[in-house]
């Protein structure tokens, strides 16, 4: 799996980290979203694809 | 091809539509009996114009996260709420709620700050202590009592007024002010004026604020305003507007979403047991998801112009007509929730469209999520005898604003 983040589309909802704390932060300043790692440990996987369905501005994506 | 092309001016519905006042936490049946037919059709608004009407739960999060789709409300073909609202377009400076790509991205980035999860997350205790002691003065005072005057609003303005970091000894003025527009037989007049007095508290606030050095003040949003008005980002006014925007957008609805909340679990007693016996994050996290998809409380549609000719559900939208994104339909599409019409906690409610979808989502919402989730859970745990003081059609509905919810709520134990 390889997570990628555009950063430009990002809207700060918090919705990545709601769902996968593991695998993305958000910046303190204006929330947009960091990727901690882009190759999550298989028990995390499940947790990131969540965060990128329910990802309102499509700013994440998942290569499996 | 649309059917408003070949059919007469009359076939096409008046929006928005009434509710069945016998079933009060449902979308208005008509509107229900479209989205049961298509996913999007076209509806005559005020102006005599005819937007379309989304119901449908995918092509609303489609639409909603499609660039083509402006919320730009000076373009030409914008279904704008009443004649106020375009009379008044010009007057109204832009903001992240009528702003695309861009700017609209450097609006919402300055509001971003204090909703982070992470922010959020620190404020719980701060949550919780105001719901104990919204709960301890209730059950302190006489019956029947009023959640609504009790709970739904104090709760969301103290929690709110912590964030904005008005001083303490200002939150009563804040609170009344807050509410006052907010009242049953509240006038127009009742509205402008707390809404005045609070511009001009949120003008002297970030006066206030941008007199204290860097590093030494407290973390708060409007400290964060202050910071930017220092920096030559944006004017004193501007900053306030943002700020009494914060407050309005995050205190208003989420008190709506409390009171109308707290009476569809008491109509659902099974549904209320369940939420109160567990003690599981996941399970109360997602019963607030299911309460905003049962209820979404905004109602008469979000609302958006095409910028573009857009193909969609076997329609074509083009450019320069009217777009009304519906949540209420869109969140009781049986495609997308079996048996809409029941609260049912235990079903994954995770793509429910309460908080809109795309780049203009709730900019608070991890803040919403917390407060209803301490909220709900609370009082049903330490009031568990909780129960409406009158018979449901005497409860007073709110049909006739922005966001829907209950005026009162008497409730005794």
């Amino acid at each position: 799996m390889k997570v990628t983040v555009a950063q430009d589309k990002c809207v700060s909802s918090g919705q990545c980290v709601l769902n996968a704390g593991e695998v993305f932060d958000q910046r303190d300043d204006d929330g947009v979203v960091l990727l901690l790692t882009d190759n999550p440990p298989l028990e995390q996987a499940e947790n990131a694809r969540k965060a990128a369905a329910t990802y309102p501005a499509l700013a994440i994506d998942i290569d499996e | 091809m649309s059917d408003t092309l070949t059919g007469t001016a009359t076939e096409v519905p008046d929006y928005p539509m009434d509710r069945d006042s016998r079933c009060p936490f449902a979308p208005p049946p008509q509107v229900l009996e479209m989205g049961e037919a298509k996913p999007l059709s076209r509806v005559r608004i005020w102006d005599g114009s005819t937007p379309w009407l989304i119901t449908g739960h995918e092509v609303a999060r489609e639409l909603f996260a499609d660039s083509r789709v402006s919320v730009d409300d000076r373009r030409d073909g914008f279904p704008h709420w009443n004649e106020h609202m375009l009379s008044t377009v010009y007057k109204r400076p832009r903001s992240v709620f009528t702003s695309d790509a861009e700017e609209h991205t450097r609006f919402r980035r300055m509001l971003s700050k204090p909703f982070t999860f992470k922010r959020v997350e620190g404020l719980r205790p701060a949550i919780q202590q105001v719901t104990d002691e919204c709960i301890d003065a209730i059950l302190a005072g006489p019956q029947p009592a009023d959640i609504v005057t009790k709970l739904a609003l104090p709760v969301p303005t103290r929690v709110i007024s912590e964030m904005l970091g008005v001083p303490y000894e200002d939150h009563e003025f804040f609170q009344h002010h807050a509410n006052v527009g907010l009242a049953r037989y509240a006038s127009a007049e009742d509205g402008q004026k707390g809404a005045m007095s609070l511009a001009q508290y949120l003008i002297d606030l970030v006066k206030t604020k941008m007199e204290i050095p860097r590093g030494e003040g407290t973390e708060d949003a409007v400290s964060d305003l202050a910071e930017r008005v220092n920096g030559g980002e944006i004017s004193v006014k501007e900053a306030a507007q943002l700020g009494t925007g914060l407050l309005i957008a995050g205190h208003e609805t989420t008190a709506n979403m409390i009171g109308i909340g707290v009476l569809a679990l008491l109509e659902n007693p099974e549904q209320a047991a369940l939420l109160r016996d567990s003690d599981d994050a996941k399970f109360i996290a997602n019963a607030v998801e299911e309460l905003m998809r049962y209820l979404s409380i905004i109602q008469n549609g979000q609302r958006r112009v095409a910028a573009e000719d857009i193909e969609i559900g076997g329609e074509t939208i083009r450019a320069g007509e009217g777009i009304i994104l519906d949540l209420a339909p869109a969140n009781w599409d049986s495609a997308a929730y079996p048996d809409p019409d029941k609260l049912d906690l235990t079903r994954d409610a995770g793509q429910q469209l309460g908080f809109g979808y795309g780049r203009h989502q709730c900019v608070g919402q991890q803040l919403a999520r917390a407060e209803l989730q301490i909220v709900f859970h609370t009082l049903l745990k330490r009031i568990p005898t909780l129960r409406l003081a009158v018979p449901l059609d005497e409860v007073p509905f709110k049909h006739d604003r922005l966001a829907y919810g209950v005026y009162e709520l008497p409730v005794t134990w």
